[in-house]
């Protein structure tokens, strides 16, 4: 019996909760570790980013005010998704050169990583939370509230797990991210991004470009509706166009610690809002 | 000195007003060094610069001005005092010599505060009552903090990042000496301090102080200059981390000017806050709300309400009330406790203002000053509001950094919230209403660091202050105070 002819899979960017190819109709072919083509990735342009961006802005309010309990329970709701397509992410991380052992553990990393972040929804706010003995008659408290839209430069390496443990803190924080994805192995975290569009979370909250990391990287970082850029590379150069494109608007430029513990990195897209109110009769 | 009241004859009190003169010396010096490995030493290049007291604008001391070989001799003292005694000395035993000096400061306040009364310009009121006290405070609750860094941060270890530059305007300078020196000495950091050009007295004063306290040599070093001293400092290798208050321009030139250098920074910067009127509010409270917000030390203040938002159904009565009571402030002699607003910190700042004035009125706003004569000598402005504003004036959108109210109106508070956070900036932010309910909605959805409802411009050691946006990045004061002054790790 003749063999039946396989559907191939279209690799596309994720923006506003949609999968639209790059508005430049670029792509590039990623090539598997033996050299042999895998896919044609869209090549985004800074045009596709300025519209991320767009609709993150838009997606940010909603987002942000949606209650820690219910941002929890929809990142609980990628966990279940990622579990669902586990010989998926498997074979994906498999064909980007991860050995059967290792796209198992990252796979499984992931789904236990978003499990442990769905958790920090309501509790974060608790532990960074103060109310201010100030010595005058006023009620004074001091509360996290997210930075707004972020965007993230995903690490090269990890192409699964490296994507969510930067996107978990931005997400249960309440941000917006607009996230790069790695140039060397996208596949997975297209993949995510069916799961987030599978998974309840809002169009525009998450969106996942690919392309080359250089030619986006200072448009990235110098855009001025942009809030925070968190860096997962460890290229000096690449950090530094990061930091001084990013004064531009006083964008907060992140390198997350490498042992930071999961709260601080919540914390790391989070600002510090201050409330007085007077006490009296 | 005498002092002029300014209101209207009609609206005059049957009385007026005596003259009431504080009279502490301030034990201002006539010729001020540098303070370098806990001494006071002259500038490499010999120079000097003669302060001006904006009041009367006679010559009041003069000022070593440092340079870039200044700045390099008080960074590797700050490096050696740290590496030798600060960052080894038991945490109790640093938060006792901050004690100390908070104790120290306390005993001299009255002098203080006639002394940075003298040199910016403000009210003895004001110096006396709020930034030499708050000083005071700073310090005195930073120093309890240094024995209990272990447990602050559960998980992590909280280390002390080196040597830190840090660099403070002149609007409060005592005070932000305070802010920037407790919570880096407590976590065990040491200092370099640069102050601001017109205003480094009352720092020095505080030199003097540390020599009593007996603080180790090299642990604090002061300074004063300009611009060039301020980008010695920033550009120095051996500074770990740069601490800034000031404007937004500068804060995008420091940001860039550390890009890649792996040297850690935080930012206090400027605002263009809106304070929200509701149609509910207690309206004589708020017009003594909004008084605060935007006179309150001229309006040399980054979180000033330099914006007023108000509801359309109330405007009209409000503005009248707020006329009124500005005729009332008293503008003019500084060290007079009776005055209200004081003298513009120097002839540079009052001439922005009146190119502001001038702006606004040519984009067609209208301007209301209160009336009344200034003192002949010194740099004075009036009260000032604009109404006739629309959002896209550059009295609306930019920092003006006096006392010069813009007044917008608002139908629905989802408009009010948009107008508000309509700017690049987002340090603070104010709220006038009865409902309890629509303070926390709104408060919530204002984006900027700090929120005063029914109240404005207050502020405390254990508050943590600093703004969203381009307002700044990072906290001072309280336990969030602490984290830009720490290199946490995990335990």
């Amino acid at each position: 019996m003749k063999e039946r002819l396989k559907v191939l899979k279209t690799y596309k960017q994720f923006i506003g909760g949609e999968f639209p190819r790059s508005e430049s109709g670029r792509t590039y072919v990623l090539l598997d570790p033996r050299q042999r083509p895998i896919a044609n990735v869209c090549l985004s342009s800074r045009k596709d980013f300025r519209e991320a961006v767009v609709r993150a802005r838009a997606a940010f309010d909603g987002w942000s005010a949606r209650s820690g309990y219910l941002r929890g329970q929809i990142l609980y709701r990628l966990a279940e998704l990622v579990e669902d397509r586990r010989e998926l992410f498997i074979r994906e991380l498999r064909q980007q050169g991860a050995t059967v052992a290792a796209a198992r553990r990252e796979t499984e990393q992931t789904i236990d990583l978003l499990i442990h972040y769905a958790g920090w929804g309501d509790k974060y706010p608790q532990l960074f939370s103060t109310v201010n003995p100030v010595a005058s008659p006023h009620f004074v408290f001091s509360v996290p509230e997210p930075v707004g839209v972020v965007a993230l430069i995903a690490p090269q390496g990890g192409a699964l797990l490296g994507l969510v443990s930067a996107l978990g803190p931005i997400l249960i924080g309440g941000n917006a991210c607009v996230a790069i994805a790695s140039e060397k192995q996208p596949l997975s975290s297209i993949t995510f991004a069916e799961v987030c569009a599978a998974g309840d979370v809002p169009p525009g909250v998450v969106a996942i470009l690919t392309g080359h990391r250089r030619e986006l990287l200072p448009h990235v970082a110098g855009h001025m509706d942009v809030d925070a850029v968190v860096y997962g590379g460890d290229d000096r150069e690449e950090w530094k166009t990061i930091q001084s494109e990013a004064s531009r608007n006083v964008k907060r430029a992140i390198r997350p610690a490498a042992d930071s513990r999961t709260l601080y990195r919540i914390m790391d897209t989070q600002e510090v809002k201050t409330i007085w109110h007077p006490v009296g009769f | 000195m005498s002092t002029t009241t300014t209101a209207k004859p009609a609206e005059l009190p049957p009385w007026a007003y005596a003259p009431a003169p504080e009279s502490t010396d301030p034990g201002i010096r006539a010729r001020y060094d540098l303070f370098v490995n806990g001494e006071f030493v002259p500038a490499a290049n010999g120079g000097y610069r003669t302060l001006v007291d904006p009041a009367s604008e006679r010559p009041l001391c003069e000022v070593a001005e440092g340079g870039a070989a200044d700045i390099d001799r008080a960074v590797k003292a700050a490096r050696r005092a740290y590496a030798n005694v600060w960052s080894r000395m038991p945490a109790l035993e640093r938060g006792k010599y901050v004690f100390r000096i908070a104790r120290l400061l306390q005993e001299r306040a009255r002098e203080f505060a006639v002394a940075e009364s003298r040199n910016g310009g403000k009210p003895i009121r004001e110096s006396r009552d709020t930034d030499v006290p708050l000083a005071c405070a700073h310090f005195f609750h930073y120093a309890g903090w240094a024995d209990k860094l272990d447990v602050a941060f559960p998980g992590m270890r909280a280390r002390p990042l080196g040597v830190c530059g840090q660099v403070i305007p002149w609007n409060f300078p005592l005070l932000m000496a305070a802010w920037k020196l407790a919570p880096a000495l407590v976590t065990g950091n040491t200092c370099v301090l640069k102050t601001a050009e017109t205003t480094p007295v009352t720092a020095l004063k505080l030199a003097e102080i540390l020599q009593t306290a007996g603080l180790p040599p090299g642990v604090v070093n002061i300074v004063p200059g300009g611009r060039e001293t301020g980008r010695a400092l920033v550009e120095h290798r051996g500074v770990d981390k740069i601490a800034f208050t000031g404007s937004t321009a500068v804060g995008k030139w420091i940001m860039k000017a550390l890009a890649g250098t792996g040297r850690k920074y935080t930012l206090e910067l400027g605002g263009k806050a809106a304070n929200i009127v509701f149609e509910d509010a207690a309206i004589d409270q708020a017009v003594e709300g909004i008084v605060n917000a935007i006179f309150f030390n001229q309006g040399h203040v980054c979180c000033a309400g330099s914006r007023l938002l108000v509801q359309e159904s109330v405007a009209a009565t409000l503005i009248q009330k707020l006329r009124r009571r500005m005729g009332s402030l008293i503008v003019g002699d500084p060290l007079d406790k009776n005055t209200d607003v004081g003298a513009i910190n120097s002839k540079e700042q009052l001439e922005k203002i009146e190119k502001y004035l001038a702006i606004g009125v040519d984009e067609g706003a209208e301007l209301w000053q209160s009336d009344g004569a200034l003192p002949a000598k010194g740099y004075y402005c009036r009260p000032t509001l604009f109404t006739n504003v629309s959002q896209s004036h550059r009295i609306a959108q930019e920092e003006i950094f006096g006392p010069v109210l813009a007044i917008q109106t608002f139908r629905t508070a989802e408009e009010a919230v948009a107008k508000a956070n309509n700017t690049p900036y987002g340090l603070s932010g104010g709220v006038w209403t009865d409902k309890g309910a629509k303070i926390h909605k709104v408060a919530r959805q204002i984006r900027a660091g700090v929120i005063w409802a029914n109240t404005f411009n207050k502020f405390d050691p254990s508050s943590p202050f600093g703004g969203y946006k381009e307002s700044g990045m990072g906290r001072e004061g309280g336990w969030h105070g602490l984290m830009p002054y720490v290199q946490l790790e995990t335990a």
